[in-house]
């Protein structure tokens, strides 16, 4: 019964993003070319972040550290 | 809700008009759809240019190629590519008389709706929320249907000739007198056709050196009017006081653009009820400033007359004014009345008047004579004069029906538009796909109903318009409210952000008053 629940939501959000994107209306070759546009660029965007995203990450968190382990020891300095 | 309060006591009730704003989100996402459908009315314009789809649209000849392009500009660039995929919501072949319940022949289209083909099936028993049919006088039995046939019987049913010829029958003498009674005016002439009532009446009446102050949202019939006579429009914002009155102050003050002459004539043009928006025109505000103004008042009672007021008679009674307040009352025979045709009231030398310069009345057909006695029926069953109260227990029915309906379909959650009291229900749907979707889920589920998209509405205001009638029984409404709260659920058309606290245990009547919550 969940399944067959969860199976009818999905159908409905693509019902909702039918509607909203007027491929609700596009001839079928409309929809195929509409569809394998959108499709291409999301895939592109997942895999350009599955690239570069770890590398920006880990970049900008050692520059943080870096920033803010300098001031750590500074503030040690001047206590002692 | 907006509520007037009383200003100066002009109101003896209070006028409930609402236009909730658009949600920002589904503006947004609105646009993304028509700017999708543009993409691909482009690429499909490219393909029908070089010839790699068939082009089945009209285009000029292959000689008019380099004549100016006619085909270019917006309309026709939306008619092709937008218009083209919905265009099996309008347009559909009714079988029946459009009563409460109507007929419609199935039509099914091969190739996108550029043609369509009958496959013979008729659709019987669709209830009809589009026809303008308020007090539910479209029957095809019943005391006006007999009287009409009466006399066809007796005069035929041709006229063959114009109102100042040979065409002015003892007929339409009697249906003028009635007219005028109904009103509570001093005399009236009436019409063949409504549309041509406003666009060849107020020719003879303005003419240049006259200013026309005219409503933004005004029917066709009175643009076209107001701009044959050749006087100058100006337009104020829709049911905006403020803004007539600044517009009335600077025509007083500066007159005529060059040579500051006072204008010959200020006349306002105003309808009863906007039949897009749903909302009822602020008579009582429009008839102080006319008066304090010393201007006149052209008040178009299409969609009102019959369908407001206590006993029908329209805007005027409704807000309980006096009909000599307003110069010239017009009206219309189809919506209210069941039949065609248009009427002017007003005083006896401005009827006079129009007898004679009227353009219609010296080169339009005039009514015909069984139309002429459904009208006739039909008012005097309005007014009680046929010994029964149908038509004023038609007239409550109206009222009772508007305003059950307008609630339930708040309470659901709709962007609903429109005053509280007026029959016509404009249901906002916004999205270009929706328009589509919703016409074809309701003719599924047995409802028709009539969609409104660009251009008669702003591009992305489009909406689903309601007409109830006196012939829509409750159980007729509480079908249809199911069905649409089930498309309503489907297509998610429940933007409302403001929630109405149903109405559990207290008693339906006039002073009942919903509270909103946020």
């Amino acid at each position: 019964m969940d399944i067959k629940s969860m199976k009818n939501y999905l159908y409905w959000l693509y019902c909702q993003f039918e509607l909203i994107t007027c491929s609700y209306l596009m001839e079928p070759w409309e929809k195929l070319l509409f569809y394998t546009f959108n499709i291409t660029m999301l895939v592109t965007v997942l895999y350009t972040a599955y690239i570069f995203v770890p590398v920006h990450v880990s970049t900008a968190f050692q520059f943080f550290v870096h920033l803010f382990g300098n001031q750590h020891e500074n503030t040690v300095s001047i206590v002692k | 809700v907006n509520h007037i309060v009383h200003n100066g006591g002009l109101y003896k009730r209070p006028f409930n008009e609402a236009f909730e704003e658009t949600p920002m989100l589904v503006a947004v996402l609105t646009y993304v759809g028509y700017g999708v459908l543009t993409l691909f009315g482009y690429l499909r314009d490219f393909m029908r240019q070089w010839k790699i789809e068939k082009c089945q649209n009209a285009t000029e000849r292959e000689e008019q190629k380099d004549f100016v392009p006619l085909y270019q500009d917006f309309e026709n660039f939306y008619n092709r590519n937008l218009y083209m995929r919905i265009r099996d919501s309008w347009n559909r072949p009714i079988c029946s008389v459009p009563g409460a319940k109507v007929d419609m022949m199935e039509r099914v289209s091969h190739d996108y709706n550029w043609t369509f083909t009958y496959t013979g099936r008729v659709i019987k028993d669709i209830i009809n929320m589009g026809s303008y049919n308020y007090l539910g006088f479209a029957q095809k039995a019943g005391t006006c249907q007999e009287a009409a046939a009466k006399v066809l019987s007796q005069y035929g049913a041709g006229v063959c000739s114009t109102r100042q010829e040979m065409g002015n029958l003892d007929k339409h003498e009697e249906l003028e007198k009635l007219v005028a009674r109904f009103l509570g005016v001093e005399s009236a002439m009436a019409y063949g056709m409504g549309f041509a009532t406003n666009s060849m009446n107020i020719p003879a009446l303005v003419g240049k050196g006259c200013l026309i102050l005219s409503d933004e949202l005004n029917h066709a019939s009175l643009v076209l009017g107001a701009r044959l006579s050749g006087a100058t429009i100006r337009i104020f914002k829709h049911n905006n006081m403020q803004s007539l009155e600044k517009l009335l102050k600077d025509a007083i003050v500066h007159g005529q653009p060059r040579t500051r002459r006072p204008w010959k004539k200020i006349l306002i043009l105003v309808e009863g009820i906007y039949s897009m928006e749903g909302s009822i025109v602020r008579l009582p505000e429009v008839i102080a400033l006319k008066k304090k103004y010393k201007s006149y008042l052209y008040l178009d009672e299409a969609h009102s007359i019959g369908a407001l007021g206590p006993s029908g008679r329209g805007v005027v009674e409704y807000f309980g004014l006096s009909p000599e307040d307003v110069d010239v009352m017009m009206g219309t025979f189809t919506k209210s009345f069941g039949a065609a045709g248009g009427y002017i009231g007003g005083k006896k030398e401005l009827i006079d008047y129009l007898r004679t310069y009227s353009h219609s009345a010296v080169y339009a057909t005039s009514l015909s004579p069984p139309v002429v006695e459904q009208i006739i029926t039909s008012m005097k069953c309005i007014m009680g004069e046929d010994g029964t109260t149908v038509g004023k227990a038609r007239v409550q029915q109206l009222a009772e029906n508007t305003r059950y309906f307008r609630r339930r379909l708040k309470e659901m959650g709709f962007i609903i538009y429109g005053n509280e009291d007026s029959p016509v229900v404009p249901l906002m749907l916004y999205m270009p796909a929706k328009i589509g979707a919703f016409g074809r889920e309701m003719l599924k589920r047995n409802i028709g109903v009539v969609v409104v998209g660009f251009p008669a509405t702003p591009i992305i205001e489009s909406r689903a318009r309601f007409c109830l009638s006196a012939a829509h029984t409750k159980e007729m409404l509480d079908t249809a409210l199911k069905e649409i709260n089930e498309v309503g659920d489907l297509l998610q058309l429940k933007y409302s952000r403001h929630r109405l606290v149903p109405l559990l245990d207290r008693p339906f009547d006039e002073t009942t008053y919903e509270e909103t919550e946020d």
